[in-house]
């Protein structure tokens, strides 16, 4: 196989051109040759897992899409607003085709003849390439009133949101669609029965979408050959942080593992301070647990990574040093997550606030130890209450940092019972749970 | 019912219909779930996460679909990972609810811990404390400290002006977004959302002018907070202090439940004022709303201009007179007129008033020429085919028919068009004929257009379409067989409509005076809307009949009344007048020729200008009283405020002129004056002010003597909610079709109907002005 399933920009130049990219023989596939439920079936037991965050499987998603209450809708989501994420940016620049073919089938699959594609506010530049692809494909009669000369129709439009995190959340992401606040709906219902316009919706990752071409070009058997059996296929990872090289990685899924992506010789190429260790991964930007050099070797999976404590999400992963305070560190993210919340419901609007209230005590010196004690409570007592999964989200950096830096924390505070300097606190915190293993530099390669 | 759903909540075993919420599943169960964001009368939302509980349910087996049984046989329960929220959760077969476990607890005072931090806590200055579900929840359910640092609190603008009725304080505000659900979802008016987000998320009004809508003011209400607080009320008294006095409100024909919050207050001189109005909770007529009008509308009561004494004409002047000069002076020239006396009865007045005056006038004026105004068309159609007994718009549904012409809903009966666009969600079809668009366009059915006058026309197009059954008027009607596809449609629905109501409005051609005579042009519309009632069987049934969209309160009562003491048109020469509650001289009209005016007011109007005696009544605060509304409900308001300077009630003054006619009436009371309307009256029969003060249980239940979380003290009905009076048809079965052949367009104008019209009583309200002034901008020329 080529050595990119996603990122074949990097092999075939020039291929955001549709003269380059060539025709879109999946979609042509798809619509000539396969009914709906023959597309859905191969994306189904392709094992294809959405790769906006959940890994949820997309052709269980879409084969929950119900036929009887048109139209139907098919999103595209490309809010790309977890810090650290930068995946679908770059898909969209340079491979802008096969995202849209991805989506073009997925439209076919659930019967939908309108695609959405809403991109973050940002992404005007982005979305302006984008544009130049759809006119393009819409030139070629690959999307419009009779796409491969067929009776289906599809067409496509961007959307571009307003600078709000949350608008990346699905039903969110609806609301803003519909011109009204970025807000999270209830659920159920789901957005599959009750989307768009109260429409049944399939809402996929950008990332999601362009698999699917090499699905239905290559077949589902070929797809599952990639990657592991409960999460085939390629990935990109995007690796940021104290690294020397960071950027978009594609990898299999469970092929390597956070060393072999920070240090391997195709990738991270080690850390951009010589001398310096890992001393925690944020490995799905700020929305998940974040782990400590102990995880180095767990590999890339979904299911891998769950096992380990923390979630594998878009695949973020943002690299700390050992010279960062892991206190202000958390800090800087739950201010991420304060700024973020919506304010729909009380425990995250309030929580978050809260939350960062703290640290910034915490991190004044003005904390006593009860304060920092308090600081877990009120994380605590925001799980398991939020409308959505954002608020949860909000704690787990704060858990996880307290599970692993205890010491930094109560350093900090005003009646610690030994006043250490910070920096000597988190070598200290660092150096303990596990001894640093020397960085293995081995490169391993891609596919 | 089929649709019952068994489960339990609490091990007690609930059994409600399908649907219902478990929220309200445990309020059936007199379990209290605490909750902010959750209003019965709204949309659930799930956004405070105060109503957290646990849920169990029946664990299915996944490949039969069949309850999985436990060792005894009984399904096996699955509790889910996370607490659920009980407002959005609808209750299941077999469901366990759990709503007092220590999970539950602490989850609830975790909520409101959180809740109290943003919150300012100014409690002791507060407009709500002692009513307010901030307050009652927190020390029902909340922590007893906080560990939130005081000085960590944000704060925010807290007098700030959404519109020029109503204040946000916006550190209170707990962003329930019950405010924004009002106005979406019950008033259709979008006028607020929220701004910024987070934690800095605001309230905003969204329109120019400021929060326009008609019904503001219950946000005041149903917002559990002080955050929302009117420019009447805010900062005037503590609710504790107030005495809620149940009334109905006197400017419209929907006839809303209010409790007038009445105090002593420093503002007044230390005397009693009304210093709010609230809705008082009836389901069959207001629910729990009111319009801004009921509610700000109530200062004319207390006004500095209200007449305090006697007047009479002295040398071209009226001068202050004591009642007894006043009293021998009308009884001298009433009887000097020996039958030659009119009477003009505005229809604002009691039912009590009215009664009276026809009986002042029969027995000691010798005298049946007695007027109500202002004039309206068709008051004996509407008596006789009106709306059947146990008439409830917001029982109307699936089936339901409504069909509204030459009116506007929404600016005659505002609180019916809340009550009606509800009635559409829940499946009713309404049909809106009219010469302009109106709010309820927005959820007709079918919107029909008409040339103005052209009403009569359209209606009998819409019979035409109906049915050809032979009838009296049958070769008549069928020369208006509609062309029009829209009347057909409309003509199809009302052939299909089980129930039926017929709303007419009066927003036609004047009709013009003519040597002191209205000519009957509203006549015909009447007529047609009638027939289309009649012809198609839709009278005599709950929901079904004629629905009046009159101006004025007490229009159906007055008619009710003047009729039953045999009311005649004025026909001869008048040497006496007597004028009740109407102003015409101030509407641009003259008073028939005549050498002795009495005008009996609460201001000295233009028309009591001219009078030669002139009479101060009593508002309607000051006394009981009952009014009828247009779907003919009677119903009792209660004296709240001691009585302006010398004015007594009208029923009073008629009593007191009866003795100088040796009449010797024994009517101590407006309740007195009802035992012999009940007497007398065949609809009214049986009706006392006891059983008009019986109230029932409500659903659902606000108000705190049935529940702490819905707040309003005034809520609760404690005056009664009336009863429904027969139609003439329901009592003697007759009815008969008529034709009046529809009068040609006569190329007037039409002058749209304003709720906020300026007007005598309503001038009187400052606060208001602004309202009535932008009511005279957007005046349309028809
Ligand atoms: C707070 C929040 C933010 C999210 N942001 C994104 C995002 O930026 N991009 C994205 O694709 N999915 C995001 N998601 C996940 C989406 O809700 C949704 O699960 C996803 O778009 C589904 O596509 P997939 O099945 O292809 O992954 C977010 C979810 C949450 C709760
Ligand atoms: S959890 Fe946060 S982001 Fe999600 S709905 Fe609640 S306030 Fe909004
Ligand atoms: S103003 Fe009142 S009703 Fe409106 S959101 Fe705030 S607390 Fe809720
Ligand atoms: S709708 Fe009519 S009765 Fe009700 S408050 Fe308004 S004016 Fe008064
Ligand atoms: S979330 Fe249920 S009452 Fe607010």
């Amino acid at each position: 196989m080529d050595k990119y399933v996603l990122l074949r920009h990097r092999d075939t130049p020039d291929i955001h051109k549709l003269s380059v990219y060539g025709e879109y023989t999946a979609l042509q596939k798809a619509v000539t040759t396969l009914t709906p439920e023959q597309v859905i079936n191969e994306v189904k037991v392709s094992g294809l897992r959405g790769r906006g965050g959940a890994g949820f499987p997309a052709g269980v998603k879409w084969s929950f899409v119900p036929k009887d209450r048109l139209p139907h809708y098919v999103t595209v989501n490309a809010d790309e607003s977890e810090p650290g994420t930068f995946k679908d940016r770059e898909l969209m620049e340079f491979n802008p085709h096969q995202v849209i073919e991805g989506a073009a089938i997925a439209a076919y699959a659930v019967g939908a003849t309108r695609v959405y594609h809403y991109l973050r506010g940002e992404f005007k530049s982005v979305a302006r390439r984008m544009q130049a692809a759809l006119d393009e494909a819409y030139a070629a009669g690959y999307l419009g009133q009779n796409v491969f000369g067929t009776h289906v129709e599809i067409q496509m439009f961007l959307h571009l949101g307003a600078g709000a995190y949350i608008c990346g959340e699905e039903s969110a992401l609806l609301e803003s669609l519909e011109g009204k606040r970025g807000q999270p709906r209830l659920r159920p219902p789901f957005p599959a029965v009750v989307g768009l316009y109260n429409q049944p919706t399939v809402i996929n990752n950008t990332e999601t979408m362009a698999n699917v071409p090499y699905i239905l070009n290559h077949g589902a058997e070929a797809y599952k050959k990639l990657g592991t059996e409960k999460s085939p296929g390629t990935k990109i990872f995007c690796l940021s942080g104290m690294v020397k090289r960071p950027g978009n990685y594609e990898a299999e899924l469970g092929k390597i593992s956070f060393r072999d992506l920070i240090f391997g010789e195709n990738f991270g190429q080690g850390m951009m301070v010589e001398g310096r260790n890992v001393k925690a991964i944020l490995p799905s930007g700020a929305s998940g647990p974040i782990v400590t050099e102990a995880a180095l070797d767990v590999l890339l999976d979904y299911e891998s990574v769950a096992a380990a404590g923390t979630i594998l999400g878009s695949a973020s992963v943002i690299v700390l040093d050992d010279s960062i305070d892991m206190v202000w560190a958390a800090g800087k993210v739950t201010h991420f997550f304060r700024h973020e919340s919506c304010g729909k419901c009380t425990p995250c609007r309030e929580g978050t606030y809260w939350m960062e209230k703290q640290y910034q005590d915490i991190l004044k010196g003005k904390a006593t130890l009860a304060d920092v004690q308090l600081l877990q409570d009120v994380a605590q007592q925001i799980i398991g209450k939020c409308l959505c999964p954002l608020g949860e989200f909000a704690t787990s950096p704060v858990l996880s940092s307290f599970q692993h830096f205890q010491a930094e924390y109560e350093a900090r505070a005003t009646d610690a019972k030994k006043v250490v300097p910070a920096k000597a606190a988190s070598a200290k915190a660092a150096a303990t749970p596990t001894a640093a293993k020397t960085a293995d530099t081995k490169a391993v390669p891609t596919t | 019912m089929a649709d019952l759903i068994n489960l339990f909540i609490d091990d007690v075993a609930v059994s409600v219909p399908k649907g219902t919420l478990i929220v309200d599943a445990a309020k059936r169960a007199d379990i209290d779930i605490p909750v902010f964001c959750y209003h019965p009368k709204l949309k659930p939302v799930g956004m405070c996460r105060m109503c957290l509980v646990q849920v169990g349910r029946v664990k299915l087996d996944r490949g039969t679909g069949q309850p999985v049984l436990d060792a005894n046989g009984s399904p096996e329960i699955a509790y889910g990972p996370k607490l659920e929220t009980s407002c959005t959760t609808p209750v299941e077969p077999g469901m366990r609810v759990i709503t007092n476990t220590d999970l539950v607890k602490r989850a609830q005072k975790d909520v409101l811990e959180f809740l109290l931090t943003s919150h300012p806590l100014d409690c002791p200055i507060c407009d709500k404390g002692g009513e307010c579900p901030l307050q009652n929840l927190t020390l029902t359910y909340g922590p007893g400290v906080t560990r939130f640092d005081y000085a960590d609190k944000q704060h925010l603008d807290k007098h700030y002006p959404l519109g020029e009725l109503i204040f946000l304080d916006k550190e209170r505000c707990i962003q329930c977004a019950r405010c924004i659900r009002f106005q979406d979802e019950i008033a259709d008016d979008h006028v607020l959302g929220f701004y910024e987000r987070g934690r800095k998320m605001q309230i905003e009004t969204m329109s120019t002018p400021g929060f326009d809508s008609k019904f503001s003011g219950n946000t005041t209400d149903i917002c559990p907070v002080g955050a929302l607080t009117t420019r009447d009320f805010r900062f005037r008294a503590r609710p504790w202090e107030i005495t809620n006095v149940p009334s109905i409100c006197p400017h419209c024909p929907v006839g809303c439940n209010i409790s007038l919050g009445t105090r002593r207050s420093a503002k007044g001189g230390g005397e009693w004022e009304i210093l709010r109005v609230m809705p008082r909770q009836n389901e069959a007529v207001n629910e729990i709303w009111i319009c801004d009008k009921g509610r700000f509308g109530h200062h004319y009561a207390r006004s500095q201009a209200r007449l305090q004494k006697p007047l009479i004409k002295k040398e071209g002047r009226l001068v202050e007179a004591t009642w007894e000069e006043a009293f021998s002076l009308i009884a001298d020239r009433f009887r000097a007129a020996n039958g030659k006396a009119a009477g003009w009865l505005g229809d604002r007045v009691s039912n009590e008033d009215a009664w009276l005056f026809g009986k002042l006038f029969r027995e000691g004026f010798n005298s049946a020429q007695l007027v109500n105004r202002p004039h309206v068309a068709g008051l004996d159609l509407v008596a006789r085919y009106g709306v059947g007994v146990g008439t409830n718009l917001g029982n109307l549904g699936q089936g339901d028919v409504v069909f509204i012409v030459a009116g506007d809903v929404e600016e005659t009966a505002p609180v019916h068009m809340l009550r009606l666009k509800a009635a559409v969600e829940r499946g009713a079809k309404l049909i809106v004929a009219n010469a302009r668009e109106t709010k309820m366009d927005r959820y007709a059915a079918i919107s029909i257009q008409y040339q103005p006058g052209m009403d009569t026309q359209t209606v009998y197009s819409l019979l035409a379409s109906v049915s050809n059954q032979q009838s009296a008027i049958s070769s008549q009607v069928a020369k208006f067989a509609p062309s029009d596809n829209k009347i057909k449609a409309a003509g199809q629905l009302i052939a299909e409509a089980q129930n039926l109501i017929v709303m007419l409005g009066d927003e036609r051609p004047y009709p013009v005076m003519v040597q002191g005579q209205y000519t009957d042009a509203g006549r015909a519309l009447a007529q047609a809307c009638a027939n289309l009632v009649v012809a198609t069987g839709h009278i005599g049934k709950a929901n079904n009949g004629l629905l009046p969209l009159w101006p004025h309160n007490n229009t159906q009562g007055v008619y009710d009344m003047l009729s039953a003491q045999g009311a005649e048109a004025l026909s001869g020469e008048v040497k006496a007048l007597y004028l009740v509650g109407t102003d015409p001289i101030g509407e641009g009209q003259n008073l028939p020729p005549t050498d002795f005016v009495v005008v009996q007011e609460l201001f000295l109007t233009p028309t009591a200008q001219q009078a030669d005696v002139v009479l101060p009544a009593l508002a309607w605060a000051e006394r009981d009283g009952t009014f009828t509304n247009a779907e003919r409900r009677v119903q009792r308001y209660y004296k709240a405020l001691p009585p302006t300077g010398q004015a007594k009630a009208d029923w009073e003054i008629f009593r007191l002129i009866a003795e100088k006619f040796g009449l010797k009436w024994s009517f101590f009371s407006a309740e007195g004056v009802m035992h012999e309307i009940a007497a007398q009256v065949a609809a009214y029969a049986g009706l006392d002010y006891v059983c008009l003060a019986e109230t029932k249980e409500e659903w659902p239940p606000v108000g705190t003597s049935s529940d702490l979380y819905f707040g309003g003290t005034a809520y609760d009905n404690r005056g009664g909610v009336g009863a429904q009076t027969k139609s003439l048809f329901e009592i003697n079965g007759r009815s008969e079709l008529k034709w009046i052949e529809p009068p040609p367009p006569s190329g007037q104008s039409i002058e749209p109907r304003r709720l906020n019209r300026p007007g005598t009583l309503i001038d009187q309200s400052a606060i208001y002005e602004v309202r009535l002034r932008a009511a005279e901008l957007v005046k349309i020329e028809a």
